[in-house]
């Protein structure tokens, strides 16, 4: 992997997908879908809604197997890195686990790497320092909020240092002001551990201030309708008010707009 | 914020108070309604309609009176001591073997409830299987697996505590079920994800989750197993334990009824008994994760 060249991080290649195939209800949520992500860097699939743009995320991580085409990752197949737990995932919903400690959430994927308890306990605080939740690592999920349960649903999935890291809609279920804030650590995070993140999302401020390139989709099936590049420089909270931002989301929103997706 | 003892306390007295204000419920209808029948002649008041439950002292005798019974003398063997003791002993006894038939049957049913997780075709071929076995009636299928039983060279607690697992497995299979199949597709992804094997989802989350849809099910199995462990004692003719007591006072009730409600009263103290029991550990192993910081 190492010798020559820069080997891209994910390769899609002429994938499509049918669901229900050969039966009555055959539904096609991707067609020929050829995508090549770098090593490094933020990807942001952003499409209407049934455009299919979660059904790739999850092609990209074994989770689905595409009908037709092929997916690698790190020149690997994507069910070889699956099977050899090499990205991390974030949901809508945090999805951490109730009965375990916000330090035990955090260490359910080094546990079932079989990682030494005093291992995992130092990874588990190094995590927590970097979402700032230092002081909540022994209180379980619930009595944290919305945005803290997201912070640490990353801290899980970045835990194992992933090679990429996959993201659906992760702050979707936030208030605007917690959205802000949460893309800001992200980047941050995204920066400190230099991982590639291919990240779903149906708004376009939240797709503009965060990646590097931005794929649009178009819907039934999802095909890939447009690649912008965004080049905003490093972000600050300022990069919100800056025109450049703007000229950004106003591409992004014809884009969108010129594929029927209302929003 | 109450302290967490100040908070355990209070929830305590409130316990002992409502439990004694049901009590004293229970006996002033008791008494009120015989008290009518005796008024009226066992009719409803102003009409010439009998009252469903004779109010005479053979059907209905005082709640003084069997409380009365519960401190008077009984002859057990050689020795005599006081009624609600003697139920206590025997008590105890049914408690070992409703004890094993909640175990083993809370067992059986999270096992069935795993395998069934496991094969759709055998959720498909069991489910069915499980229900029907719970239309059988007790009694007829008591005697069968005591004259198996005796006949495989088992004492006689095993085959009630059989008797009891046939009643306890049930609540558990259905709710272990539903409870292994709770968890979200965000967590079932999750581990799909880090590519754990199905065993490890199974204990690192199936379980864990199911826990909450558990206890309710441990609650009712746990009722349902003292039940079992009397209709057992009741139908293999032990000489010993509460299903014994009630037989033998059930068949002088014509002339002390007192004796028989006060065994009854026993049956059910222990059904209470171990339904605490079940709630205090629900608490212990549950309580951690609903504390709210506020």
């Amino acid at each position: 992997m190492s010798s020559g060249g820069e080997v891209p991080a994910v390769v899609v290649d002429g994938v499509g997908m049918v669901f229900n195939e050969g039966t009555g209800g055959e539904v096609a949520a991707l067609d020929g879908i050829d995508l090549t992500i770098r090593a490094g860097e933020f990807v942001t699939l952003i499409g209407p809604s049934g455009c299919g743009k979660s059904t790739l995320l999850r092609l990209i991580g074994d989770l689905l197997t595409p009908t037709a085409g092929g997916v690698s990752v790190f020149d690997k197949s994507a069910h070889e890195s699956r099977t050899g737990q090499d990205y991390g995932m974030v949901f809508q919903h945090a999805g951490l686990f109730d009965w375990r400690k916000v330090k035990a959430n955090i260490e359910l994927p080094l546990e079932l790497r079989d990682w030494s308890k005093t291992d995992r306990n130092a990874r588990s605080a190094e995590m927590l320092d970097l979402v700032k939740l230092d002081e909540f690592g022994d209180h379980y999920p619930r009595q944290l909020s919305g945005g803290m349960q997201q912070r640490v649903s990353i801290a899980r999935a970045l835990s194992f240092e992933p090679r990429l890291l996959l993201m659906d809609e992760p702050f979707g279920a936030l208030d605007e002001m917690t959205r802000e804030h949460m893309q800001g650590e992200l980047l941050r995070i995204w920066g400190e551990t230099g991982t590639t993140v291919v990240f779903v999302t149906h708004s376009i401020s939240e797709a503009a201030f965060l990646s590097n390139r931005v794929i649009v989709l178009s819907p039934r099936p999802g095909r890939v309708h447009s690649i912008i590049d965004v080049d905003l420089g490093e972000r600050t909270p300022d990069t919100r008010e800056d025109p450049d931002f703007f000229a950004a989301a106003t591409t992004i929103r014809e884009a969108l707009r010129s594929v029927g997706g209302a929003e | 914020m109450i302290p967490a003892r100040t908070a355990t306390a209070t929830k305590v007295i409130r316990t002992v108070v409502t439990t004694a204000l049901a009590i004293l419920v229970i006996v002033v209808l008791w008494e009120g309604y015989k008290w009518m029948g005796q008024q009226t002649g066992g009719n409803w008041p102003g009409t010439g309609i009998e009252l469903p439950v004779s109010t005479d002292d053979i059907i209905m005798p005082h709640a003084a009176d069997i409380a009365a019974e519960l401190v008077s003398d009984i002859r057990d063997g050689r020795s005599t001591l006081p009624l609600s003791v003697f139920l206590l002993k025997k008590a105890w006894f049914t408690l070992q073997e409703a004890a094993i038939g909640f175990f083993l049957g809370s067992a059986i049913g999270i096992g069935l409830a795993v395998l069934m997780l496991r094969w759709r075709v055998a959720e498909r071929g069991l489910l069915p299987w499980i229900n029907v076995s719970q239309t059988v009636p007790l009694i007829a299928l008591a005697p069968i697996i005591v004259t198996w039983g005796r006949n495989q060279g088992m004492p006689d607690i095993v085959s009630i505590s059989l008797i009891s697992t046939y009643l306890t497995f049930f609540p558990v299979a259905v709710s272990a079920l539903r409870g292994l199949q709770s968890p979200d597709s965000a967590h079932v992804e999750l581990m799909r994800s880090y590519a754990a094997p199905w065993r490890t989802t199974l204990f690192k989350l199936r379980l864990p989750a199911a826990r909450p849809y558990l206890f309710p099910a441990f609650k009712i199995a746990a009722t349902l197993s003292v039940v079992g462990a009397i209709v057992g004692e009741i139908s293999i003719g032990t000489k010993t334990g509460l299903g014994r007591a009630i037989l033998e006072f059930a068949l002088r009730y014509a002339v002390w009824p007192e004796r028989l409600y006060a065994s009854v009263i026993g049956a059910a103290a222990l059904g209470l008994f171990v339904f605490g029991m079940i709630s205090m550990a629900e608490r212990l192993v549950l309580r951690r994760t609903d504390e709210v910081v506020a």
